[in-house]
């Protein structure tokens, strides 16, 4: 049930956000998180970005770019 | 079966060097029902040396919620005056006499939400009826049931409330391991729970209980680097937390959903299934969101209520017994008719041992 899912985000509208996920996009809420800038990566549970970081940021750049990939293959 | 034949087979010579320098059995616990299911999934025992094994803990949220308040839940949906809003694992799980799925079947209205959001955007849907969100889960999902609380106050929605069934794991893994009841040489800590909590809140019990503890991610490399990593500490004599799942989880986890979730709930006693009334292990309404409380506004009260006849999910929720060894499973018990919620629950240990047929704790 803890079940997550990383994404990048796409829009970013006050407290909401838009990801996009193997080709379709969805809203998503940021309130569970700081400052959240398009073009950030997002870890997206029970509708709630739970967490968000930069590309820059993610010390293992390949396992994030993996991760998000393998979300939008089984999405 | 492992993506990479490669890394597979570079991390079990890895855990065969560490298992023989370590030359002595070892039980290593995975905490989360993620990493339950990604285990079998992908034939991650096969690649175990001999004297590594592996066991479940209490990581599963439907699981652990105690057979009162399965009851409790279905009480509500039976009483007809609300629309009972819950995630998908919840709606088989049977209490003493009946199921969401079964009050549904008699004309309960139960319906199933992605997000503790999409109940509060129903309860505005649906002015001339109350929803009841049930709020069950860790510390991964609490943070959303208390942002959608907030959304509630801030819709003035008086038709809303939740049933508030939200734990937390470290104080449950403590009372596990102070039980002294079973030995565990290490803990695969869950990836999601870190992340907002933080891989430091392993800190202290790593140190009280001596335990080398791994925090991981759900790729079949990143369970196995995890196991690596433990039977390399026991072997070295070390009981340190390492953070194997860094591209998400940091030291202090998330403060904003640590905060949000603080302003609505707080820590007090919470019963789990198998394990008792654990101090707080539970997150309860601070007094002044009572308003969305709805065990209060509906009078349904969570009791003591015995297991189901035979059931041993308590017993597999400890991590004493392999879910093969229940005399009810695969027999009296399958995930077309389960008897208790380790078997509905597709990160239930029965229900991945059942649907990957492979037997624990050998």
């Amino acid at each position: 049930m803890c079940l997550a899912i990383p994404a990048k985000l796409v829009e970013v509208h006050g407290d909401e956000g838009v990801i996009e996920l193997g080709g379709s996009r969805k809203t998503v809420l940021l309130s569970l998180v700081e400052n959240a800038r398009v073009g950030q990566f997002v870890l997206l549970h029970a509708g709630y970005a739970i967490e968000v970081i930069d590309e820059a940021e993610a010390r293992d750049l390949a396992a994030l770019h993996r991760m998000v990939s393998e979300a939008s293959e089984e999405e | 079966m492992i993506s990479t034949a490669a890394a597979a087979e570079t991390a079990r010579k890895s855990l065969a060097h560490w298992a023989e320098q370590a030359a002595r059995p070892l039980t290593l616990m995975e905490v989360c029902g993620t990493h339950t299911m990604a285990i079998h999934r992908h034939g991650i025992l096969s690649l175990l040396p001999e004297n590594v094994r592996l066991i479940s803990g209490p990581g599963c949220p439907v699981c652990v919620t105690p057979q009162g308040q399965v009851d409790q839940i279905v009480a509500l949906a039976r009483q007809g005056e609300a629309t009972v809003a819950t995630f998908g694992d919840m709606v088989r799980v049977p209490g003493s006499t009946s199921s969401l799925e079964r009050e549904r079947a008699l004309g309960a209205d139960v319906r199933v939400v992605y997000s503790p959001l999409d109940a509060v955007a129903l309860a505005e849907a649906l002015p001339s009826r109350h929803v009841v969100f049930i709020g069950i889960g860790f510390e991964t999902t609490v943070p959303t049931v208390a942002a959608a609380v907030i959304e509630a106050r801030r819709r003035r929605l008086g038709n809303f409330t939740i049933l508030a069934a939200g734990k937390r794991i470290p104080p449950a893994l403590d009372a596990l391991l102070a039980s002294g009841e079973l030995r565990v040489d290490g803990l695969i800590c869950p990836g999601h729970v870190s992340v907002v909590i933080g891989w430091r809140a392993y800190e202290p019990f790593a140190q009280r209980h001596r335990l080398p503890c791994a925090v991981a991610g759900f790729e079949p490399t990143e369970v196995l680097e995890a196991i690596v990593a433990l039977v390399r500490q026991a072997a070295e004599g070390r009981a340190d937390v390492e953070n194997l799942y860094s591209v998400w989880v940091r030291p202090e986890g998330n403060r904003r959903a640590l905060k949000t979730l603080e302003s609505v709930f707080v820590a007090g006693p919470s019963r789990w299934r198998g394990l008792g009334i654990i101090e707080r292990s539970g997150l309860l309404l601070r007094e002044e969101w009572s308003d969305y409380d709805a065990a209060r506004r509906f009078g349904v009260e969570e009791h003591e209520v015995a297991e189901p006849s035979g059931c041993r999910c308590g017993d597999v929720l400890r991590g004493i017994l392999a879910p093969a060894d229940c005399a009810l499973f695969a027999r009296a018990c399958t995930p077309e008719s389960p008897v208790g919620p380790c078997m509905v629950s597709t990160e239930g240990s029965c229900a991945a041992a059942y649907r990957y047929g492979r037997r624990r704790g050998q």
